[in-house]
Protein backbone atom coordinates (compact mmCIF):
# COMPACT_ATOMS: atom_id res chain seq x y z
CA UNK A 1 0.00 0.00 0.00
CA UNK A 2 1.34 3.56 -0.74
CA UNK A 3 1.61 5.46 2.21
CA UNK A 4 1.19 9.20 0.63
CA UNK A 5 -0.50 10.58 3.24
CA UNK A 6 1.29 9.62 5.94
CA UNK A 7 3.60 12.25 8.25
CA UNK A 8 6.31 9.39 8.18
CA UNK A 9 9.51 10.26 5.78
CA UNK A 10 10.90 7.36 4.30
CA UNK A 11 13.75 8.16 6.42
CA UNK A 12 12.02 8.20 9.60
CA UNK A 13 10.13 4.55 8.99
CA UNK A 14 14.00 3.44 8.07
CA UNK A 15 15.36 4.52 11.17
CA UNK A 16 12.74 2.98 13.05
CA UNK A 17 11.25 5.10 15.80
CA UNK A 18 12.64 8.57 14.64
CA UNK A 19 15.60 10.66 15.43
CA UNK A 20 14.52 12.23 18.48
CA UNK A 21 18.28 12.08 20.41
CA UNK A 22 19.38 15.85 19.97
CA UNK A 23 15.94 17.04 18.68
CA UNK A 24 14.84 18.28 22.07
CA UNK A 25 18.38 20.37 22.60
CA UNK A 26 16.83 23.98 21.68
CA UNK A 27 13.80 23.01 23.52
CA UNK A 28 15.80 22.62 26.55
CA UNK A 29 18.04 25.38 26.15
CA UNK A 30 15.83 28.05 25.59
CA UNK A 31 13.89 26.79 28.76
CA UNK A 32 17.53 26.58 30.56
CA UNK A 33 18.28 30.24 29.55
CA UNK A 34 14.79 31.49 30.04
CA UNK A 35 15.00 30.02 33.95
CA UNK A 36 18.39 31.83 34.20
CA UNK A 37 17.27 35.58 33.11
CA UNK A 38 14.11 34.81 35.63
CA UNK A 39 16.82 34.75 38.44
CA UNK A 40 18.73 37.74 37.50
CA UNK A 41 16.18 39.96 35.95
CA UNK A 42 15.47 41.29 39.70
CA UNK A 43 19.20 42.35 40.01
CA UNK A 44 19.60 43.49 36.06
CA UNK A 45 16.73 45.93 36.88
CA UNK A 46 18.57 47.12 40.08
CA UNK A 47 21.69 47.77 38.47
CA UNK A 48 20.02 49.55 35.69
CA UNK A 49 17.90 51.84 38.33
CA UNK A 50 21.73 52.52 39.99
CA UNK A 51 23.05 54.06 36.65
CA UNK A 52 20.09 55.94 35.97
CA UNK A 53 21.56 59.70 35.85
CA UNK A 54 24.81 58.82 35.99
CA UNK A 55 28.27 60.54 34.56
CA UNK A 56 30.64 58.48 32.36
CA UNK A 57 32.79 58.14 35.25
CA UNK A 58 30.62 57.36 37.93
CA UNK A 59 28.53 54.46 34.94
CA UNK A 60 32.00 53.00 34.41
CA UNK A 61 32.91 52.60 38.24
CA UNK A 62 29.43 50.54 38.97
CA UNK A 63 29.74 48.39 35.67
CA UNK A 64 33.36 47.53 36.62
CA UNK A 65 32.39 46.43 40.03
CA UNK A 66 32.82 42.31 40.07
CA UNK A 67 29.46 41.65 41.56
CA UNK A 68 27.65 43.61 38.83
CA UNK A 69 30.09 42.82 36.16
CA UNK A 70 29.22 38.66 36.72
CA UNK A 71 25.80 39.49 37.22
CA UNK A 72 25.65 41.12 33.66
CA UNK A 73 27.63 38.86 31.98
CA UNK A 74 25.59 36.37 33.03
CA UNK A 75 22.56 37.66 31.71
CA UNK A 76 24.19 38.97 28.42
CA UNK A 77 24.88 34.86 27.71
CA UNK A 78 21.63 33.77 29.04
CA UNK A 79 19.73 36.51 26.82
CA UNK A 80 22.19 36.29 23.76
CA UNK A 81 21.74 32.09 23.14
CA UNK A 82 17.95 32.55 24.03
CA UNK A 83 17.34 35.43 21.49
CA UNK A 84 19.69 32.96 18.62
CA UNK A 85 17.06 29.89 19.42
CA UNK A 86 14.14 32.20 19.44
CA UNK A 87 14.64 34.19 16.03
CA UNK A 88 15.83 30.60 14.55
CA UNK A 89 12.22 28.73 15.42
CA UNK A 90 10.64 32.22 13.48
CA UNK A 91 13.23 32.02 10.72
CA UNK A 92 11.96 28.12 10.33
CA UNK A 93 7.87 29.23 11.15
CA UNK A 94 8.22 31.69 7.58
CA UNK A 95 11.44 31.71 5.79
CA UNK A 96 10.51 28.29 3.37
CA UNK A 97 12.83 29.03 0.91
CA UNK A 98 15.92 26.86 1.73
CA UNK A 99 18.89 29.11 0.44
CA UNK A 100 17.08 31.51 1.84
CA UNK A 101 16.83 30.09 5.11
CA UNK A 102 20.34 28.36 5.53
CA UNK A 103 21.52 32.28 5.11
CA UNK A 104 18.75 33.73 7.36
CA UNK A 105 19.91 31.12 10.04
CA UNK A 106 23.70 32.00 9.77
CA UNK A 107 23.11 35.45 9.89
CA UNK A 108 20.89 34.92 12.97
CA UNK A 109 23.87 33.29 14.61
CA UNK A 110 26.72 35.78 13.51
CA UNK A 111 24.27 38.82 14.96
CA UNK A 112 23.79 36.98 18.12
CA UNK A 113 27.54 36.14 18.25
CA UNK A 114 28.48 39.54 17.82
CA UNK A 115 26.14 41.35 20.07
CA UNK A 116 27.27 39.11 22.76
CA UNK A 117 30.91 39.57 21.91
CA UNK A 118 31.13 42.95 21.95
CA UNK A 119 29.29 43.43 25.23
CA UNK A 120 31.21 40.82 26.79
CA UNK A 121 34.29 42.41 26.16
CA UNK A 122 33.11 46.14 26.89
CA UNK A 123 32.36 44.60 30.04
CA UNK A 124 35.87 43.06 31.07
CA UNK A 125 37.28 46.34 29.61
CA UNK A 126 35.37 48.56 32.30
CA UNK A 127 36.13 45.61 34.98
CA UNK A 128 40.06 45.63 33.82
CA UNK A 129 39.86 49.68 34.28
CA UNK A 130 41.72 49.99 30.43
CA UNK B 1 15.13 10.00 -2.88
CA UNK B 2 13.13 11.91 -1.13
CA UNK B 3 9.32 11.58 -1.66
CA UNK B 4 6.99 13.99 -1.53
CA UNK B 5 4.20 13.60 0.82
CA UNK B 6 0.87 14.96 0.89
CA UNK B 7 0.55 16.81 4.14
CA UNK B 8 -2.54 17.74 6.00
CA UNK B 9 -3.17 21.35 5.25
CA UNK B 10 -3.91 23.24 8.72
CA UNK B 11 -6.88 26.51 8.04
CA UNK B 12 -5.39 29.60 7.80
CA UNK B 13 -5.63 32.14 10.78
CA UNK B 14 -8.23 34.01 9.87
CA UNK B 15 -10.57 31.29 9.91
CA UNK B 16 -10.57 31.05 13.77
CA UNK B 17 -12.16 32.95 16.09
CA UNK B 18 -9.73 35.52 17.55
CA UNK B 19 -8.74 34.67 21.33
CA UNK B 20 -6.90 36.30 24.18
CA UNK B 21 -4.30 33.31 24.56
CA UNK B 22 -3.32 33.93 20.55
CA UNK B 23 -3.16 37.54 20.36
CA UNK B 24 -0.85 37.63 23.46
CA UNK B 25 1.00 34.65 21.66
CA UNK B 26 1.65 36.91 19.06
CA UNK B 27 2.78 39.85 21.42
CA UNK B 28 5.00 36.93 22.97
CA UNK B 29 7.17 36.59 19.26
CA UNK B 30 6.99 40.25 18.72
CA UNK B 31 7.91 41.65 21.93
CA UNK B 32 11.23 38.76 21.29
CA UNK B 33 11.84 40.50 18.21
CA UNK B 34 11.98 43.98 19.52
CA UNK B 35 14.50 42.77 21.96
CA UNK B 36 16.27 40.68 19.64
CA UNK B 37 17.30 44.11 17.94
CA UNK B 38 16.88 45.91 21.38
CA UNK B 39 20.19 44.54 22.22
CA UNK B 40 21.87 46.73 19.64
CA UNK B 41 21.05 49.23 22.22
CA UNK B 42 22.45 47.57 25.23
CA UNK B 43 25.43 46.93 23.61
CA UNK B 44 26.50 50.30 22.03
CA UNK B 45 25.57 51.71 25.82
CA UNK B 46 28.07 49.37 27.31
CA UNK B 47 30.53 50.02 24.56
CA UNK B 48 30.24 53.54 25.00
CA UNK B 49 30.90 53.46 28.40
CA UNK B 50 33.67 51.32 27.90
CA UNK B 51 35.12 53.67 25.84
CA UNK B 52 35.00 57.72 26.99
CA UNK B 53 32.55 60.15 27.78
CA UNK B 54 32.37 61.35 24.10
CA UNK B 55 30.46 57.99 22.96
CA UNK B 56 28.75 57.85 26.73
CA UNK B 57 27.63 62.02 25.81
CA UNK B 58 25.66 60.65 22.63
CA UNK B 59 24.02 57.82 24.42
CA UNK B 60 22.67 60.09 26.93
CA UNK B 61 22.00 62.57 23.77
CA UNK B 62 19.77 59.96 22.99
CA UNK B 63 17.95 58.51 25.79
CA UNK B 64 17.15 61.65 27.33
CA UNK B 65 15.39 62.69 24.22
CA UNK B 66 11.69 61.92 23.60
CA UNK B 67 12.17 59.71 21.05
CA UNK B 68 14.48 57.87 23.15
CA UNK B 69 12.30 57.78 26.01
CA UNK B 70 10.06 56.06 23.91
CA UNK B 71 12.30 53.91 22.71
CA UNK B 72 13.49 53.00 26.22
CA UNK B 73 9.93 52.82 27.77
CA UNK B 74 8.74 50.27 24.86
CA UNK B 75 12.14 47.99 25.68
CA UNK B 76 11.01 47.98 29.14
CA UNK B 77 7.74 46.89 28.39
CA UNK B 78 8.83 44.19 25.79
CA UNK B 79 11.10 43.09 28.60
CA UNK B 80 9.09 42.55 31.28
CA UNK B 81 6.08 41.80 29.47
CA UNK B 82 7.96 38.75 27.83
CA UNK B 83 9.46 37.74 30.82
CA UNK B 84 5.84 37.71 32.53
CA UNK B 85 4.82 35.68 29.78
CA UNK B 86 7.23 33.47 29.30
CA UNK B 87 6.52 32.48 33.05
CA UNK B 88 3.01 31.49 31.32
CA UNK B 89 4.78 29.20 29.79
CA UNK B 90 5.91 27.54 32.57
CA UNK B 91 3.55 26.74 34.01
CA UNK B 92 1.85 24.60 30.93
CA UNK B 93 5.41 23.46 30.25
CA UNK B 94 4.95 21.59 33.71
CA UNK B 95 1.41 20.62 32.68
CA UNK B 96 -0.81 22.98 34.45
CA UNK B 97 -3.12 25.75 33.89
CA UNK B 98 -5.08 24.71 30.76
CA UNK B 99 -8.32 24.66 31.12
CA UNK B 100 -10.23 27.53 29.72
CA UNK B 101 -10.38 29.77 32.81
CA UNK B 102 -7.07 28.87 33.83
CA UNK B 103 -5.34 29.95 31.14
CA UNK B 104 -7.52 33.43 30.22
CA UNK B 105 -6.22 34.49 33.91
CA UNK B 106 -2.56 33.39 33.32
CA UNK B 107 -3.00 35.31 30.14
CA UNK B 108 -4.80 38.49 31.53
CA UNK B 109 -2.03 38.39 34.43
CA UNK B 110 0.73 38.93 32.40
CA UNK B 111 -0.95 41.52 30.50
CA UNK B 112 -1.80 43.32 33.39
CA UNK B 113 1.53 42.31 35.61
CA UNK B 114 3.49 43.31 32.09
CA UNK B 115 2.43 46.91 32.53
CA UNK B 116 1.83 47.24 35.87
CA UNK B 117 5.93 46.19 36.57
CA UNK B 118 7.18 48.47 33.47
CA UNK B 119 5.00 51.91 35.06
CA UNK B 120 6.83 51.04 38.06
CA UNK B 121 10.46 50.74 37.11
CA UNK B 122 9.66 53.90 35.00
CA UNK B 123 8.63 55.97 38.48
CA UNK B 124 11.41 54.36 40.63
CA UNK B 125 13.46 55.53 37.57
CA UNK B 126 12.22 58.89 37.64
CA UNK B 127 12.29 59.23 41.23
CA UNK B 128 16.04 58.26 41.19
CA UNK B 129 16.77 60.02 38.09
CA UNK B 130 15.28 63.16 39.82
CA UNK B 131 17.10 62.64 43.21
CA UNK B 132 20.20 62.92 41.18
Amino acid sequence: MSDRSSMRTPLGRVRNLGSSHSGTKDFWRQRLTAVAMTLLIVPVIVIMLMLVGRNQAGASQILGSLPIAIILLLFIVASTWHMKIGMQVVIEDYVHNEKLKLASVMANNFFCIAVALASIYAILKLSSGV
Amino acid sequence: MTARIDRPLSPHLQTYRWTLTMALSIVHRGTGLALYFGTLLLAWWLIATASGPGAYGNVQAFTSSWFGKLVLFGYTWALLHHLVSGLRHFVWDLGYGFKANEREALTWGALIAGIALTILVWIIAYAIGGAR
